[in-house]
């Protein structure tokens, strides 16, 4: 309990600092002050809470590795690993699960120093804050700029609140390339890239003697291209004829019912599509190929495909039909008054106008596809199979990323770090994709005035 | 004369062949929109009509109606199997006692029904040494027999129940003693290895944890991005570079928001594994970008009068966007927050990276203990062999997708009832 308390006691003080502070500005003499009375109570607050709160939270950084240091420092002379596992076998014996070969003298003096730990925590952010406090107490005089110095502390805030998109970025990026680097120390680039055969399970098993063997990613590529162009032919037709339609012929009536509908499909979670592709679709498609006389796995790559393609139609159709509509009615009356019908015009003027944001459409809808994790989990299959056959089993990197690091693992053996490795992959290609879609869509459109 | 008649004839003819095959285009133009439109609007019907046929039936459970001696001494003796062993060797007396015909019997009713017997009475202990009939969980072969889901015609090795449960089912059948019934454990329990006892509240709940870590995590800091990038932020390389990751991050795959959770929430800082609050985080950092991006557009729609009045008025520009022109924002907000909040309701893939795709039997009670969420619990049961499971997860998905149209019917209403036009 005493481990947050320290905070209960920051916000009880910071609540009593704001009444205090701006009691105190409202005891001095009338005159026009350079702020409400409620922004020296802020003023007040500020001072209490937030050195206490940054204390507490470096506390909590750093005590547990001085801690480690202290207690380890009995036991010299040994290794990374070795050092890891006694002071683990210290940690849970001192949480009274009992094991062998525990030095009781660490354990006592683990729970000493703990102890000792939290105490002082305790202390120390209850003495920051009531020294805030008194710090500003005694600035808070008629002639504070209270306000002025409340809202640059709002405006560092809102900056740091917008700088976590950047620490996301940072932390996706350096997450990525410092596992991807040491797998690429242990399996080199080269194999991953190009190598034609994906078996990190076994890689694992034969300790790492076929892991240079095992760790080509090429059927992995192949299998996600393959589902992609099939959901492709799948959202291309039926994205842009109804993007089409939409923008050209629909009644207005017509379109505010059937353009939310097709949203619905971008609404509708992943999962679910993948529940419906491996349950209902694979299952009838497997009897159809078996009436038919063709053999289609159970995991086939044509129902992930042709299931992922209906789940893209919107990406495809919203952005075409944005597009379409943004071109000007005058460029279709020209076409019709030079004597074309409603589809020629379409297809010789509108189209032609709306081809960059259409390629932009098409290529956001490919960087989902590819990206998209459930369906495939759930209706690809796990085979690392080199194939163009739809009717085979194919696997994807997402599937690879999903399967190689789901349960409980060793997160530095190689199969981990390749899942890093294909995460990094997929990361760089959907984001050229986005990247050079919206560079097409703002640098080719047309700009009508 | 003749010749410049005949052409001028042919062209006539000529033209009017052009002109109905340009017609004949046009409209097969037009049909291939139509059908675009159908296709995809018809495998939503057939999708969700699909959907709705497999698991309303998950809605219902068959449940067998016992006559249950509750007697004193083998409740000390704690020996529940015997009394339910008795109980059933009573509702069918012409069942013989090799240890076979008794595991068939056994094999009726839920494998957890004894524990449901012991629950009884530590609820009730008054009880004790009368007869009462209880309504019990059937298993799940009787369960999918009686709703229709197998075969009685098939032979009896090539479906999952014999042909003396199925004698036993019509004997049930004539004493009134097996009837479907509202499924109360399916809102009511975690999950379970039987499919007849299992229920979705775990998941729910934790959904619902990882949810209200989300909203706390990235409502704030959204709205505070957006206020800044919007009112605030100098037009400099630092804001473009703000304004670029942003887009970039509302385009990266589920799953890579997923290998960073990992690596940095569960290997760096230590959160615990399949816990509300390390998905709840990943999550998110995912809808951050929804929300930062509907927010600055709320904002941006609220006119710039707004603050100029305020600040005419000597309020400063933090007085003017936080008094005036942040309210008039608000629903915009709000609705970008519920449509984000929907997001990461339905997602499912970095969940998976978070160990939150596990097999949880508790309720969780609190932010840290190990949870699992309504998607991973409609994977979850996807890959179960158990015939009952494949109409649970259905049902898993209605109710998900329930909560999906409320959530988003919620933002919809919201957008009407608040917008306007200054």
């Amino acid at each position: 309990m005493l481990t947050y308390l320290p905070l209960l006691i920051i916000v009880l003080f910071g609540v009593g600092a704001f009444y205090a502070s701006r009691a105190r500005i409202g005891a001095a003499p009338e005159q026009p002050l350079p702020g409400l009375p409620g922004h020296y109570g802020w003023y007040g607050t500020l001072w209490t809470v937030v050195p206490a709160t940054l204390v507490y939270a470096a506390w909590a950084v750093i005590d547990g590795q001085i801690i480690r240091n202290i207690v380890l420092s009995d036991h010299p002379g040994l290794s990374g690993a070795e050092a890891t596992l006694l002071f683990v076998s210290i940690e849970n014996a001192a949480a009274g699960v009992m094991t062998e070969d525990v030095p009781m003298a660490s354990v006592e003096l683990l729970l000493k120093l703990e102890n000792l730990s939290t105490t002082a925590r305790f202390a120390v952010v209850t003495a920051v804050s009531v020294l805030g406090f008194f710090w500003a107490w005694q600035r808070i005089r008629p002639e504070l700029t209270a306000r002025d110095r409340v809202e640059t502390a709002l405006l560092v805030a809102l900056f740091i609140a917008s700088i976590i998109a950047i620490l996301t970025t940072v932390g996706i990026v350096l997450s990525l390339v410092v596992e991807t680097f040491r797998f690429f120390q242990l399996v080199s680039p080269f194999e991953f890239f190009f190598g034609l055969e994906w078996s990190p399970q076994i890689a694992l098993r034969e300790d790492q003697v076929a892991a240079s063997g095992a760790f080509g990613a090429v059927p992995v590529f192949a299998g996600t291209l393959l589902i992609t162009v099939i959901a492709m032919l799948v959202a291309g037709p039926i994205g842009l004829m109804s993007a089409i339609y939409l923008a050209e012929y629909a009644h207005p009536r017509v379109r505010a019912v059937i353009k939310p509908l097709l949203e619905i499909l971008a609404g509708i979670p992943t999962v679910v599509y993948g529940f419906f592709a491996a349950l209902v679709l694979a299952p009838s498609m497997r009897n159809l190929g078996v009436d038919l006389g063709l053999t289609i796995s159970s995991e086939s790559a044509l129902a992930a495909g042709l299931i992922m393609g209906i789940m893209i139609i919107p990406f495809v159709s919203s952005l075409s039909d944005d597009i379409m509509t943004s071109v000007p009615m005058s460029l279709r009356e020209g076409s019709y008054g030079l004597g074309a019908t409603a589809s020629e015009t379409i297809k010789r003027v509108v189209l032609p106008a709306a081809t960059p944001g259409i390629v932009g459409g098409f290529m956001l809808a490919i960087s989902r596809a590819i990206g998209e994790t459930m369906i495939v989990v759930m209706a690809a299959g796990l085979a690392a199979n080199l194939t163009a056959n739809p009717f085979e089993a194919v696997t994807t990197v997402t599937v690879q990323i999903a399967t190689l690091l789901v349960g409980d693992h060793e997160f530095d053996s190689e199969k981990t770090m390749a899942a890093f490795a294909l995460g990094l992959t997929l990361f760089f290609v959907t984001l050229a994709l986005n990247v050079v879609a919206l560079r097409v869509v703002q640098k080719y459109s047309e700009r009508y005035d | 004369m003749t010749s410049t008649g005949l052409s001028a004839i042919s062209s006539q003819a000529a033209a009017n062949r052009l002109l109905l095959r340009r017609k004949r285009a046009e409209r097969r133009f037009q049909l291939y929109g139509i059908l675009a439109i159908s296709a995809a609007v018809g495998f939503l019907i057939v999708f969700l009509a699909s959907i709705v046929s497999r698991g309303y039936m998950g809605f219902v459970q068959t449940e067998v109606q016992l006559t249950v001696n509750f007697d004193a001494e083998l409740i000390e003796a704690g020996s529940y199997r015997k009394i339910l062993r008795t109980s059933l060797v009573e509702l069918f007396p012409e069942a013989g006692s090799s240890r076979a015909e008794r595991r068939a019997l056994a094999g009726m009713v839920s494998a957890g029904t004894v524990f449901v017997l012991r629950e009884t009475v530590e609820a009730d202990p008054a009880i004790v040494g009368t007869v009462q009939d209880v309504w019990v969980l059937a298993s799940d072969p009787v369960d999918q027999f009686y709703k229709g889901r197998i075969d009685a015609a098939l032979p009896e090795g090539e479906r999952p129940i014999s042909d003396a449960s199925l004698a036993r089912i019509a004997g049930l059948e004539e004493a009134g003693r097996i009837a479907l019934r509202f499924n109360r454990n399916f809102f009511s329990r975690g999950d379970s290895r039987n499919p007849e006892e299992a229920g979705i509240l775990g998941a729910i709940v934790g959904s619902a944890l990882a949810l209200v870590v989300t909203l706390v995590v990235s409502f704030p800091i959204g709205v505070m991005t957006a206020v800044y990038l919007e009112a605030f932020a100098p037009r400099n390389r630092i804001t473009r570079l703000i304004e670029i990751n942003i887009n970039n991050l509302a385009a990266v795959p589920s799953i890579v928001f997923g290998l960073l959770g990992l690596a940095v929430f569960l290997n760096l800082f230590g959160l615990p594994r399949s816990a509300p609050v390390s998905g709840g985080l990943v999550l998110s950092l995912m809808t951050l970008p929804t929300i930062i991006i509907s927010s600055r557009a709320a904002i941006r729609a609220v006119p710039p009068s707004f603050a100029e009045a305020a600040m005419g008025l000597g309020a400063s520009r933090v007085q003017a966007i936080f008094h005036h022109v942040l309210p008039a924002a608000a629903p915009g907000t709000l609705t970008g927050a519920i449509i984000g909040m929907a997001q990461a309701l339905g997602e499912t893939a970095p969940l998976l990276m978070m160990g939150m795709v596990a097999f949880v039997v508790e309720v969780p009670g609190g932010f840290t203990d190990p949870s699992t969420v309504l998607p991973a619990q409609v994977y979850l049961w996807a890959d179960s062999p158990e015939r009952g499971f494949a109409e649970k997860t259905a049902a898993a998905i209605i109710v998900l997708l329930g909560f999906l149209l409320v959530m988003n019917g919620l933002a919809v209403y919201l957008r009407r009832k608040f917008e306007k036009q200054w």
